[in-house]
Formats: C-alpha cells, structure tokens, sequence
C-alpha cells in the first residue's frame, strides 16, 4: 500500500524543509545584505535587516585596494588543476579497486577515508617545511599539489560508487574485443561513468575552492586565492564588516553561480546508486 | 584456425578447487556445448579459455600455442555474454565497430563489415540506434554481430539465450548453427539447457562440479550414456532410473528407460501403475505414472494423442533393446 499522505502533513512538511532551508541559507544572505550597508550601518545594534541605504561604496573600494582578478585567477587555477589532477590519479584507483578488488581493497579504502579524520593543522608543519625545502610555498603549483592530496580520498571514494555500479560484464566485453586496459578505461568505462565523474569533479571543485586552511597558511601573495581575498579584510577589531562583506560575497558569487547552474547534476550524481 | 586444448587444467577460488585436473581438446571448426546443471563449472572452464579468469595449474593452448598467460585482448577469441555486455554509450554501428577499431583495422573495411554483418543479422535499420531501444533479440543479435566482424579463430558463447522469451530462443538457436555452418569457426557454447546441446552441438562435453561426465555427438550420449549422471542429464523427459529387485531381473544394479522406449497398455504389461498427470501436446503425450512399485513416479511418452484419465490403471513395459545397464558405481555396463 502506498503511503497515504494528508494535505496538512505535507504543508508541515513544505514549510519545514523552506524553514531548514533558509536557516542554512540565512548567513549567506546576511553577508550579501551587509556588503551594501556602510560600515556604521553594519554593526548597528539591533541590527538592521533591510531598511537601510542601499550603497555599492563597499564594492568599489574592495576593487580599488585589490586585484580581484588575481586573486580569482589562482581560485580558479587551484581549485580547477587540483580537481583535474586529482581524477586523473583517482580514476585508474578506482577503476582497480572496483574492478580487481584484492583482500585489503575495503581496508585501503577506510584507511583512505581515515587520513580525512586527521585535523589538518596536525600536518601543517611538516608540509610547511617541505614546501619551503622544495621552494613551492606560496606557489600555485604547492596549492594544486596540496589540495590534490587533500581531497583524494574523498575522489576516489566517489568514483568507486560509480564504478561499482557499472556490470563488470562489460569491462570484460571490452577485454575480449582486444581493448587494452587504457582503451578500456578510456572509450568504456569513463563514458559510462560521465555522470559520476561529473558531480565528482563538480563537488571537489566546490571543496577546493572553499578551502581556506592550505590556501591561507601556504600563501603569501603570488598564490593567494579567494579566501585569502577574504582574510584580508578580516581585521582583529571589526570595524570592516561590510567590505569584509563584500569581499566574501564577490568570493562566493563565482562558486555559488557554478552551483546554481549545476545542481541538479549534483543532486543526481550525489544519490546515485541510491535508487534504482 | 581454432583448435584449443586443455590440459590439466584446474581453478581453484580460495581454497575451494571448482575445476579439477581436466583435459579436453576442441577441434578446429568443431561446436562444442558445455552442459550441466547449474554450479558444474561449466561458465567457468568458458571464462578459462577466455583468458577472463586466471588458471590455477595447468596449460591452454589455442591454435598449438601456449596461450596460458596471454591476456583475454590478445587471444583472438570473441565472447558473446548473457547479458549481451553492449556498449551502452555507443550505437549498434559502434558497437559492432569497437573490436575492429581497437584492432586497428581501417575505416573502410570496418564499414564493409559492418555492413555485412547488419545485414547478415537483419540489423541494417537499427545501426544508429542504442542498446536501449532495441529488443532483446536484436541487442543478443548486435553482440553476435560484435564477435563475427574482429574474425576470431573461436567463439565463445556464455548462456546466449536463457535471457531471450521461448519463441525467440528457437529462432536464435537457429541463427547461430546456420553462422557456424557458414563460418565455420570453432564455437564453444555454454548452457545448461540440453534440448540446446542436443541441436546445437557437434560435441558435447557434460560436467559435473567441474569434473567431465562425458565428451561425446548428441546421439552418443543419447543412445550411450556412460553413467547414471549423464543418462538422466541428456534427453527430455528424463530417463527413468530403477534400482532394486526389479533392476537385478534385468542382471545391473540400475536400469534406465527412456519414455519414449516405454509401451503401455490397459491390459497387460510388465509392471501395474495409476495415471498421475497426463501432458498432451497434441504430438506427443506424456503420463506420469505413479505406484508402480519402482520409483516415485515413472514418465512414458507416446507419440500421437492417447485418451488416458487421472487414475486410470495402466501397465507398463519397456523395450528391452533399449534398456541402459548400469553398475552398483552408476557406470553403465553393456
């Protein structure tokens, strides 16, 4: 029997989920109303929601104390190289431990999924010194490398999902009709996992773009990307919040539009496997 | 070319040894059936000679090479799955386009082939369609185009059928003999359906948890099954087995009947039974005979229509000729 389900519950039920929904929205829109607030109007107490002047003062001295465009550069080179290089490595991973699992393949992917319970800051030294013996602090290079390695296991395990749902009968076909293991990989298996591969590299580009403890403690200047864009208006004393403001939402627009854009590819790439 | 030879062939997964010490030899040109009930090994020897799994002990030689270690790509065989395994990304044209490509072979004899394939497989209006929007006669019937165009030196088919509805089963059945006989290309053909083995093959090899019962044509192993396993494995209905009193009188331990080698009577006859289910198919009828005395129930098959009813008394006697003799081991004796 399908489950019967009453008007009111699901009026319940709609105004929940918009309720839950703009309570994890509401920061972001707070920040967005902010950024066209002056600055008195901005710690103003009690706070002003929308009966303010309108100003875009913020936005243009943002742009005139820095080079947003360098800084949005090396967002994008960071975060884009790294997802790349990251399914690069991730896909070949994958594809051995869904397609010839070994005795341990279950215990390399937890103890994977292990090194993500690890805080960071645990790390950071000897990473630190090992950029600076290898002369890529503050480099895009260093960042691309790092965040690879950051976000790794979560790709991997990503892909596995999806490769585990593809029937290995026609790996083997392929196998059979003379394929080499990287025409197998390559004009097989990938195609069919376009979807997966898809929100994988969708999510770690998200990820690697929000990602604010690498980026900010191995970069200066040169390599500094969107959050350190951000930490630069962040002052001890407070009396910046709505350039500070400004600079997060021209951080965040770039990301959240790409996440507009996408998201139903997220949706579908996230529960996949999860329905038949 | 496509002789392939096994021998001392074993798997083992784990501990479990699933094939043990087997020799076999195929002949070049020859259609050669794996049967046995499910569980025997018999995918498994196919997926061996494929190179798809990797034996334990032992050695495979295709065409007089050792092909023991020679990766599935490098072997020259062609696989038809059960599940067809198309591409589901690509059309049927490159789909059936895939292995040719991946041989290098030049755009204009893949089209050539392509085009002789689809037409010998009725598949010219379909090539640029996907696998999901075909049926899935003409999905098994793309797979099939998909082994003939890379020309291999054998084919290998894994339960091509057992996915397809009844009527379709026969008409393909059909189609892969009439390809055998004008390729003339080895073909080895997994199934567990005997009516299958029986029409298909040249030879048969009958497996038993991995270990082969008997190699023989169709009608040896039907007119000369060499133990109890295989006489009640080949032919449909099964073979009647007695044991007993009444299998001393004929001097073995067991004796075999066919149904179809067995008169009946209202009068008289060898042994007294009760009409249990009568199936009649308007060629044929087949009576399920209980208490007789022999066995839980005995099958007799009767050519043309025959007016017996639920609980009719019936006598029964086989033709003796035709009676198989096996030994207290269930190995026939003659």
């Amino acid at each position: 029997m399908a489950r019967s389900v009453t008007t009111k519950r699901k009026t319940f039920n709609t105004a929940l989920a918009w309720g839950i929904g703009l309570l994890i929205f509401f920061p972001i829109l707070w920040t967005i109303l902010t950024s066209f607030k002056t600055e008195a109007q901005a710690i103003n107490d009690p706070p002003i929601f929308l009966a303010f002047d309108w100003t875009l003062e913020n936005y243009s001295v943002v742009m005139e104390r820095s080079n947003y465009a360098r800084f949005l550069w090396n967002s994008i080179i960071i975060a884009g190289g790294s997802t790349i290089l990251g399914i690069l490595i991730a896909i070949p991973a994958a594809w051995s431990m869904a397609f010839v699992p070994g005795r341990r393949t279950k215990d390399i992917l937890l103890w994977m999924l292990s090194t993500k319970m690890l805080p960071a800051v645990g790390v950071l030294y000897p990473i630190y010194l090992i950029f600076i013996e290898l002369g890529i602090l503050d480099s895009r290079v260093g960042l691309v490398i790092v965040l690879m390695l950051m976000n790794l296991p979560i790709i991997v395990w990503m892909l596995y999902t999806y490769f585990k749902e593809i029937p290995g009968e026609i790996l083997e076909a392929a196998r059979m009709d003379g394929a080499s293991l990287k025409s197998e990989i390559l004009y097989v298996l990938t195609p069919m996992a376009i979807p997966g591969i898809a929100s994988t590299l969708l999510l770690n580009f998200i990820l690697a773009w929000n990602e604010a403890f690498w980026t900010l403690n191995l970069t200066a200047a040169k390599a500094a990307p969107l959050t350190a864009f951000i930490a630069s208006y962040s002052s001890p004393e407070g009396l910046f919040y709505a350039k500070l403001s400004a600079a997060s939402t021209m951080a965040i627009a770039p990301i959240l539009i790409l996440g507009w854009f996408s998201q139903k590819q997220l949706v579908s790439g996230l529960t996949f496997g999860a329905v038949k | 070319m496509g002789q392939i030879k096994l021998n001392q062939v074993t798997k083992s997964f784990g501990d479990t040894q699933v094939i043990p010490p087997l020799d076999l030899t195929i002949e070049d040109g020859e259609f050669t059936v794996f049967v046995g009930p499910s569980g025997c090994g018999k995918s498994t020897l196919l997926r061996l000679i494929a190179g798809l799994e990797d034996i334990t002990s032992g050695h495979i030689e295709i065409d007089g090479a050792d092909a023991t270690n020679v990766p599935p790509a490098k072997r020259g065989l062609a696989m038809v799955f059960q599940s067809y395994a198309l591409y589901p990304h690509m059309t049927v044209r490159k789909n059936i386009a895939f292995p040719m490509k991946m041989a290098g072979i030049d755009k204009a004899e893949q089209d050539r082939r392509i085009e002789a394939a689809a037409k010998a497989l009725n598949l010219t209006d379909y090539l640029d369609r996907r696998p999901g929007q075909l049926s899935g006669g003409q999905r098994q019937r793309v797979a099939i185009g998909r082994s003939i165009v890379r020309e291999p030196s054998a084919f290998l088919f894994d339960e091509p059928l057992s996915n397809l509805d009844a009527a379709l089963r026969v008409g393909m059945r059909l189609e892969i003999s009439e390809l055998h006989k004008r390729l003339e290309t080895t073909m080895v053909y997994v199934t567990h359906d005997q009516v299958e083995a029986m029409t298909m093959a040249d030879k048969i090899v009958v497996l038993r948890a991995g270990h082969i019962e008997q190699v023989g044509s169709p009608l040896e192993l039907y007119h000369k099954p060499q133990n109890i396993f295989v006489a009640g494995f080949i032919g449909s209905p099964k073979m009647n087995i007695i044991d007993g009193a009444e299998a001393a009188k004929y001097g073995a331990a067991s004796v075999g009947f066919r149904p179809e080698h067995t008169d009946v009577s209202t009068t008289e006859g060898v042994w007294k039974g009760r009409v249990g289910v009568s199936e009649h198919l308007g060629s044929d009828t087949f009576i399920h005979v209980h208490d007789t005395g022999l066995a839980d129930m005995i099958t007799v098959r009767i050519a043309g229509d025959i007016q017996v009813t639920h609980g009719d008394d019936i006598y029964l006697s086989p033709q003796v000729d035709k009676i198989h003799k096996f030994d207290a081991q269930g190995l026939r004796v003659d």
